[in-house]
């Protein structure tokens, strides 16, 4: 539960006596590597650096939410890198428990921006050395300045933006602006906003507050995840003006209570007909016909349409300090405890995610790449186009495992990527008050 | 000689226990004094602890009227659960102990009963969603049969469906227990009776009853123990819609308040304790266990 000592910790002495003995070996088998580089033909941009022997044996552990840490990313990254890759899912508080109490059972841990404030607060994670990252120059402007198509990132709740630097390696508190470390680095994000029954409800959605009209009593439903599930319900009551938040990433205690007492009003007036925690429950609740208008994920929208069940993503676009999506973005973290060989090869894994491939992938289910650049080359013109332009796709859009998802012509919910991005009005959090809030979720569930 | 004889005695007795001890003392008890050393602790709020003692996480547990709404909420469950899985498991053991004349059948019949527990809880209650949906089974039959012209909301994200799902689930652990105490029931106490002129409700009310009190008492341990510490089966059949003690804690967890998560369930224990406790004392288990 605090801070638990890591007692495998190498000491540096001994890390660079072992490095000492590879030059020999290395030399040796140089030859060989470069030709089973070669042979590989992966394409990865920067060969593994570390040598084959050595790297056969080393397993690396992500840990991290299934939207995330996806099984088909850590087995291409296997088969590039040499390496061998366990990519273990669990729910967001169960992922941050567990960096938490038990940090050496994770390798890479998966974070969001306000997972990663926890972590280097709590010392389980290390800086990771920005200059190591060889894509690190061309990440976009929304992770190193803070801003995009120079208009300024939100900074309701906590962005990535805001948690990912810190002043030294093993720095414990966040540091504004980008610095040579960083506390985790993005590998997907995405805005988050209301999926709707497109032949159920009469007019297109473009505001929150449909999320509460009366019309929908028993028909709508909302995420129960109550640091986030909160956000959406602040975004609906905003955009109802029934109230002002100063910040709804962080709301006073004042606000806190207002969003829950509404919620308790709507939920006695039956206005829910459920809440939803994970991905698969939302499908389900939209595809079943329980409800026609919920807060939602771009990917789950698109698995409903897949079962030919039409359903559409809202676009929110802001409208002065109304409106605008929830965004979200995850990333990779460095455990503290891993050194030597294991922590080359956990940098080979960074650099490997930045090569486009993972970018691609991530794309054609509807979330996007921090470094748009190389997944663009791994991407189809007409996946470009309709993932990232906004432009009607040319031909059929297939998922990453070949599905077909969309006819052509369609053109994507919400627009182009910087339309949707730069509409993100709030990001996800743990308030300061989450303890408090958290006791208010709770009489929301059993009211 | 006999002393030896007796310390060898006590030896063999520690060696009876001692696999039993191996596995509570690590994996029972050792951490639950963890949960209840944690309960006196502050929280840092980032998912430390402050490690000086204090009475406030169980102050903040105890004095909240959240705390109140939650045991309502949870023991409600726990009480319909008990009735219906007593009431349907009951009669379930009545008929293949009573009724069933071939004791094979009534064997292979008993068996039958574990098989929907070959597959998963979580499948179990899943398989009612599409069954008791707006768009379900039984909404669409009513539908077409014109009793409605409105999906019937009640049957799915409702207590009733948080109800339906835990007797599915729980009404084994009824039957068993009360299908043991049943099985040793001397048939001719029975013929006895009926000779004597009493009716089938009479001796269903003065013997069958009264002589499986302890299969009952089992049966009513597991189902209240189970449902009081469930948070699942309340989550998922509710749609979110009814919170759970167990459901209000693990929520605590999420945003690492450990020693406030370790307080509510410090005080769970507790009552769940005393509840088995009442249950007990309502029965003689070890004689009828010894017998």
């Amino acid at each position: 539960m605090g801070r638990i000592k890591d007692k495998f910790r190498r000491t540096s002495a001994g890390t660079s006596a072992a490095n000492q003995h590879q030059p020999s070996r290395r030399q040796v088998l140089k030859g060989t590597l470069a030709l089973a580089g070669a042979t590989a033909g992966s394409g990865v941009i920067g060969a593994p650096t570390i040598w084959a022997q050595d790297i056969k044996d080393i397993e690396l552990r992500h840990v991290g939410v299934s939207y995330s840490v996806v099984k088909a990313i850590g087995d291409q990254a296997a088969k590039d890198l040499g390496f061998k890759v366990t990519m273990q899912n669990l729910d967001t508080s169960a992922a941050i428990n567990r960096f938490i109490t038990q940090p050496n059972s994770v390798d890479i841990a998966d974070l969001e921006g306000w997972q990663a404030k926890l972590a280097a607060k709590r010392g389980v994670i290390q800086g990771i050395s920005v200059k190591k990252v060889k894509e690190f120059d061309n990440f976009l402007p929304i992770f190193t300045k803070g801003e995009l198509d120079g208009q300024k990132i939100p900074r309701q709740g906590i962005s990535p933006y805001e948690a990912m630097y810190i002043e030294k390696a093993d720095s414990t508190d966040l540091h504004e602006g980008v610095t040579e470390w960083a506390t985790f680095l993005p590998q997907v994000y995405n805005a988050d906003s209301i999926g709707y029954r497109p032949d159920l409800v009469d007019h297109p959605v473009t505001e929150w507050k449909d999320l509460l009209d009366p019309k929908y009593k028993g028909k709508a439903a909302i995420l129960d995840v109550p640091a986030i599930g909160i956000m959406d319900a602040a975004l609906c009551f905003e955009s109802a003006g029934l109230i002002k938040y100063g910040n709804k990433g962080n709301m006073t205690k004042e606000e806190i209570d207002f969003t829950i007492n509404k919620l308790i009003e709507l939920k006695k007036s039956g206005h829910f007909r459920a809440t939803w925690t994970t991905f698969d429950q939302s499908v389900q609740l939209m595809a079943a016909g329980e409800v026609i208008i919920q807060s939602m994920w771009s990917p789950a929208v698109a698995a409903v349409r897949v079962k030919q069940i039409p359903c559409v993503y809202a676009p929110v676009n802001k409208k002065g300090d109304k409106e605008g999506y929830r965004g979200w973005c995850n990333g990779l973290g460095l455990m503290k405890h891993l050194t030597g060989k294991k922590l080359d090869a956990a940098y080979e894994y960074i650099n490997w995610y930045y090569t486009g491939w993972q970018g691609a992938f991530v794309s054609r289910y509807g979330y996007y790449s921090p470094v748009p650049s190389t997944a663009k080359k791994e991407m189809t013109p007409t996946e470009w186009a309709f993932w990232y332009e906004g432009k009607p796709a040319p031909e059929e859009i297939k998922d990453p495992y070949g599905v077909s998802m969309e006819k052509a012509g369609t053109v994507r919910d919400g627009g182009s990527f910087l339309d949707r991005v730069k509409n993100i009005s709030c990001w996800n959090t743990l308030m300061d008050e989450a303890a408090f809030m958290n006791k208010r979720w709770n009489d929301f569930k059993v009211a | 000689m006999r002393s030896i004889v007796k310390a060898k005695r006590g030896h063999a007795g520690w060696l009876l226990i001692l696999p039993l001890v191996l596995i509570l003392v690590p994996f029972f008890i050792v951490p639950i004094i963890g949960v209840i050393a944690a309960s006196f602790v502050q929280s840092d709020g980032f998912g430390g602890i402050i490690p000086s003692f204090t009475l406030d996480n169980y102050k903040s547990v105890l004095t909240s009227q959240l705390t109140l709404q939650l045991y309502w909420a949870t023991l409600k469950f726990a009480v319909f659960a008990w009735f219906f899985s007593l009431l349907i498991g009951f009669w379930i053991a009545y008929f293949l102990v009573f009724h069933v004349r071939n004791q094979l059948l009534a064997l292979g019949l008993f068996l039958l009963c574990t098989v929907p527990f070959w597959t998963s809880n979580i499948i179990r209650m899943i398989s009612w969603i599409p069954l008791l949906g707006k768009e379900g089974l039984i909404n669409s039959a009513l539908g077409a049969a014109g009793v409605i012209d409105q999906p019937l909301d009640i049957l799915l994200f409702s207590s009733l469906a948080v109800v339906i799902a835990y007797v599915h689930q729980l009404t084994i652990f009824m039957i068993v227990p009360i299908f043991n105490s049943m099985a040793r029931i001397d048939k001719r106490t029975i013929e006895a009776a009926r000779d004597a002129g009493a009716s089938r409700f009479d001796i269903v009310r003065l013997i069958v009853l009264p002589l499986c009190k302890t299969g009952i008492a089992l049966g009513s341990i597991f189902v209240v123990s189970i449902v009081m510490g469930d948070f699942f089966v309340v989550k998922v059949m509710s749609g979110g819609g009814s919170a759970s003690v167990v459901g209000a804690f693990y929520e605590d967890i999420g945003v690492l308040q450990y020693p406030t998560a370790a307080a509510s369930a410090t005080i769970l224990t507790v009552i769940v304790s005393l509840l088995v406790v009442a249950i007990l004392r309502t029965v003689d288990i070890r004689k009828e266990l010894t017998q």
